[in-house]
């Protein structure tokens, strides 16, 4: 593994602060809350989720048409349309529009994809100013992290780790951590590198089959300050960000901000259709492994999501191991399950990094069964021969005792009459259960036991 | 009625108690309980771990115990866990790759197999459980009844609200039931989970605990003792003088 | 035999792997009065003004013009653009600016809305609003739109039966939810993040 920690050890090293657990936990839990109430504001809810649904499993059935009459549409209103198989592909076709111009600023806001493409590290080293201009991205790249959650970058971050930040590199007064102030601080910040900027980079959130135009959500106004003053604007889109028509958006528009933050709706929803005169816009759309994901019938319609991040708020592993701790730019439940399609080498510790509650897939608004794909991953990376050596001999030995009765009963006896007369032989530092949790007493019977004396 | 009693192998090696508590509450309504004596595992903690391709001794050793064969037939097979219900009613027969024996036997046996609280409330229909038990009590929802057995309504989801565990619960004489603030937060134990990812599930269990604590409870069930176990295990270190009980033994109790 | 280009290579896997089973488009997309949380009876009007100060925007209603005149002129903004014909508010001309960045001083920005949404407080703006300036309403610091109350619809699917026809024709157009905002240092809610600090709404 080229990333240092696995979910587990990092998930440890993250739980040494507790007290700053729970602040994360509690942070995200109130979004979680938000969520809850505007959800169950609206009486249709659960019929809105289901309709989502049926338009993402359409779209999965069709994409190659969908995608190729967004393409002849959008072309016929004026925009490039650029293809990109992988990361390496969408990252060189940036910097050729850029080099092209002779252009060498970039604004850019939220896109997860580039997150995923490494697109930042890839232009800066060809001499490229990127600069992230959603608030919580520019904080994390001023701090040469990566994001933490899909919608809330920072989320990890408190005020005075900001504020320490934005004082190295933004002069802000040393010590100052009120967020209107920071904030303030980076709005003069970044309006000068939206004047400044020579091309603006947006994510899409739903390009629409049937107009050629492509819809990005945000509340900062940033998309729309970059992509409305730059001379070049590029949509990155994963190809699944395909949806048929325009009344369709009416129902995602609907479920995507109230699942994410319990928002009614994002503050500006922009609908690009056409460049503005003497502008030029490009979309790239991006498969990078989607479309292997679409062939694997159980896992395709993880690519039904439309990045709220609900799964990530409601996870209680992801609120108590925070977002870095998965490795990959998207993290959470999602992350898990989309993950191991990119390199299950890398990721294959993410599909054990749950409990598999449930809850994840009961707050999506595609109502991706999130819960039972981390069980399907399991089966497979297991079946890859990723479980390691030590675990498999004990499952392995585990199923041997378990499918023979006699064998149960046998090693079920002497297990309780070790842990009765020499408790030193479980509670020790190899039995990770007993580091910070009594183990359970040991009964003189079983139930069978009992059963055969008092029954039989 | 007769049923076949599905005891998980750590309630028989560990929690002997509410094995017999469930009989008893079982045989005190009228039913026919038998105890298949060859069984084990359903298979859950290997397939949970990726390797439900292993569990074909498992789920055979399961169909012989419950299925019907010869004179042995069980009309309902009942289990005092949702969660070892929950993996016969998905992964029974397990990975298709494996050859089944019996094919038939299988798809009768995910249709009759139930939660104990389920069974109670949809089948015997239980409205007076004469039970009596009185003390201040905080319910923990186990995720695999709750969202995936659909024992109750989950906070995620818009809709009515209920619960078959807690309307057997207020059945109960003298019985005071807490209002948590997270009513249905996971409590961490999550099969091997509880040891691969140490921390968190600690972390998950106390906070849990902190949520009934604050509600100054006497006691907290349930109605999956693996999900008792790890809080029952925490409550211990933590000193606690409050004790984690099944739900079988209150609704059983005197 | 010629290497596929790369769009050709996507579009061959996506048809070798996609599923075969089809799921038919909803159409029952026709949810009535919608998100309104209570048993109160309210018009879209009101509904719409609750919902917008929910998220940080104001919603007046103004009986005509002259109200909003004498409202406006008591807030004295340096530079102000006025994109309203009737309304005789002093200000520069936007046909005098042609690099949109020279917008970047504008302090308040007064325009039309096309249509507003009562469950989720959303103006509809599109390219006949800003003057020719796409960015206009997210680089002003301040911004107040003029809003026609019949214009207001329930809930977001009749938003796009209405503007169905439109969204084939524009260039650019948008759902506009009260001022910019971010909660992204510890969840604070910050109004004024990147496009306008305020937004004010006449209801006429």
């Amino acid at each position: 593994m080229t990333h240092s920690l696995t979910h587990s050890q990092a998930s440890d090293t993250f739980n040494k602060d507790e007290s700053r657990v729970d602040w994360h936990d509690e942070s995200l839990w109130f979004i979680r809350q938000k969520r809850d109430k505007a959800a169950f504001a609206i009486p249709e809810w659960e019929e809105l989720r289901e309709s989502a649904s049926q338009i993402k499993e359409n779209v999965l059935a069709n994409m190659d048409t969908y995608l190729l009459e967004f393409e002849q549409k959008a072309q016929k209103n004026g925009i490039h349309v650029h293809w990109a198989t992988d990361a390496a592909e969408h990252n060189t076709l940036v910097l050729e529009i850029m080099q092209k111009h002779n252009f060498k600023k970039i604004v850019k806001s939220k896109s997860m994809l580039t997150e995923e493409c490494h697109l930042n590290p890839f232009l800066e080293k060809n001499g490229i100013e990127v600069i992230d201009t959603d608030l919580g991205e520019r904080i994390v790249q001023l701090r040469n992290e990566p994001p933490s959650h899909i919608v809330l970058p920072a989320i990890h971050l408190k005020k005075q780790d900001v504020g320490d930040t934005f004082h190295e590199y933004l002069g802000t007064e040393k010590g100052a951590s009120d967020p209107q102030y920071l904030t303030e601080a980076a709005r003069q910040h970044l309006r000068g590198k939206f004047i400044a900027a020579d091309l603006a980079i947006t994510g899409v959130n739903f390009a629409i089959a049937e107009t050629g135009g492509f819809v990005v959500c945000t509340n900062e106004g940033n998309a729309d300050m970059g992509a409305h003053l730059a001379k070049v604007h590029i949509a990155c889109m994963g190809f699944e960000k395909i949806i048929p028509k325009i009344e369709n958006l009416g129902i995602f528009l609907r479920l995507l901000a109230r699942s994410a933050t319990g928002q009614p709706i994002t503050t500006y929803s922009s609908h690009f259709q056409k460049p503005r005169a003497g502008q030029e816009m490009h979309i790239i759309i991006v498969d990078n492994g989607r479309s292997t994901q679409l062939g694997r019938a159980d896992f395709r319609n993880s690519l039904k999501c439309i990045r709220c991040g609900a799964c990530m708020n409601t996870c209680p592993v992801y609120r108590r191991s925070g977002g870095h701790s998965y490795h990959n730019a998207v993290a959470g439940p999602i992350g898990i399950i989309l993950a191991p399609n990119l390199d299950m080498k890398q990721n294959n510790d993410l599909p054990f990094a749950s409990t598999l509650c449930g809850s994840c897939t009961n707050v999506c608004p595609v109502k991706i069964n999130i819960h039972e794909q981390i069980w399907k991953w399991r089966q497979i990376v297991t079946q890859e021969g990723y479980a390691g050596f030590e675990k498999t001999q004990g499952i392995k030995l585990m199923n041997t005792v378990l499918s023979k009765p006699k064998v149960y009963r046998f090693v079920g006896k002497m297990g309780r009459e070790i842990m009765r007369f020499a408790p030193f032989a479980v509670n020790n530092s190899l039995n990770k259960w007993f580091k910070n949790r009594e183990m359970p007493d040991a009964p003189k019977e079983s139930f069978r036991e009992w059963y055969m004396k008092q029954k039989m | 009625m007769k049923i076949g009693l599905f005891i998980p192998c750590y309630i028989d090696q560990f929690y002997p108690k509410v094995g017999i508590a469930t009989l008893e509450l079982l045989e005190k309504l009228g039913v026919q309980v038998h105890y298949p004596l060859s069984q084990t595992c359903c298979g859950q903690p290997m397939a949970n771990s990726g390797f439900a391709h292993l569990t074909k001794g498992c789920d055979d050793n399961f169909i012989q115990n419950f299925g019907s064969f010869g004179t042995q037939h069980f009309d309902y097979v009942v289990s005092p866990s949702g969660s070892c219900v929950l993996h016969i009613k998905e992964h029974l027969g397990g990975n298709p790759l494996h050859s089944d024996a019996y094919p038939e036997q299988v798809t009768s046996l995910k249709n009759k197999v139930f939660e104990l609280c389920e069974f109670l409330t949809d089948i015997l229909k239980v409205e007076n459980l004469n039970a009596h038990f009185p003390h201040r009590v905080g319910f923990h929802n186990s995720c695999h009844g709750q969202r995936m057995l659909g024992l109750s309504s989950m906070s995620e989801k818009v809709g009515e609200t209920f619960s078959k565990p807690l309307s057997l619960l207020g059945q109960v004489n003298g019985l005071t039931l807490a209002d948590l603030s997270r009513k249905d937060e996971c409590c961490g134990f999550g099969g091997t989970f509880c040891v691969t990812e140490e921390a968190v599930s600690v972390k998950m269990g106390k906070d849990r605990i902190a949520d009934h604590l604050s509600k100054n409870v006497d006691f907290i069930t349930g109605g999956d003792m693996s999900c008792l176990m790890h809080l029952e295990g925490i409550l211990k270190r933590q000193k606690s003088t409050v004790k984690i009980i099944h739900i079988a033994e209150i609704l059983n109790s005197k | 035999m010629t290497k596929m280009t790369s769009r050709e290579q996507i579009l061959a896997k996506i048809r070798v792997n996609k599923p075969s089973e089809k799921v038919v488009l909803p159409t029952n997309l026709d949810w009535e009065n919608t998100a309104f949380d209570d048993n109160i009876q309210r018009s879209a009007s009101q509904r719409f003004a609750e919902v917008l100060k929910s998220i940080g925007g104001e919603a007046i209603e103004a009986a005509d013009f002259d109200f909003i005149k004498k409202e406006i002129d008591t807030i004295h903004y340096h530079h102000v653009i006025n994109l309203l014909p009737n309304l005789e508010i002093q200000g520069k001309d936007i046909r005098e600016i042609s690099d949109a960045h020279d917008l970047a001083s504008v302090d308040l920005a007064i325009i039309e809305g096309k249509m507003g949404v009562a469950e989720n407080g959303a103006i509809w703006l599109d390219e006949s609003c800003f003057g020719g300036h796409r960015v206009l309403p997210f680089i002003t610091q301040h911004l107040i739109i003029v809003l026609k109350k019949e214009n207001i619809v329930s809930n977001m699917h009749k938003a796009y039966k209405r503007i169905q026809s439109d969204l084939f024709s524009i260039g650019f157009g948008l759902f506009l939810a009260g001022p910019s905002k971010t909660a992204d240092i510890e969840q604070s809610l910050v109004i004024g993040a990147h496009g306008a600090r305020s937004l004010r709404v006449y209801l006429v």
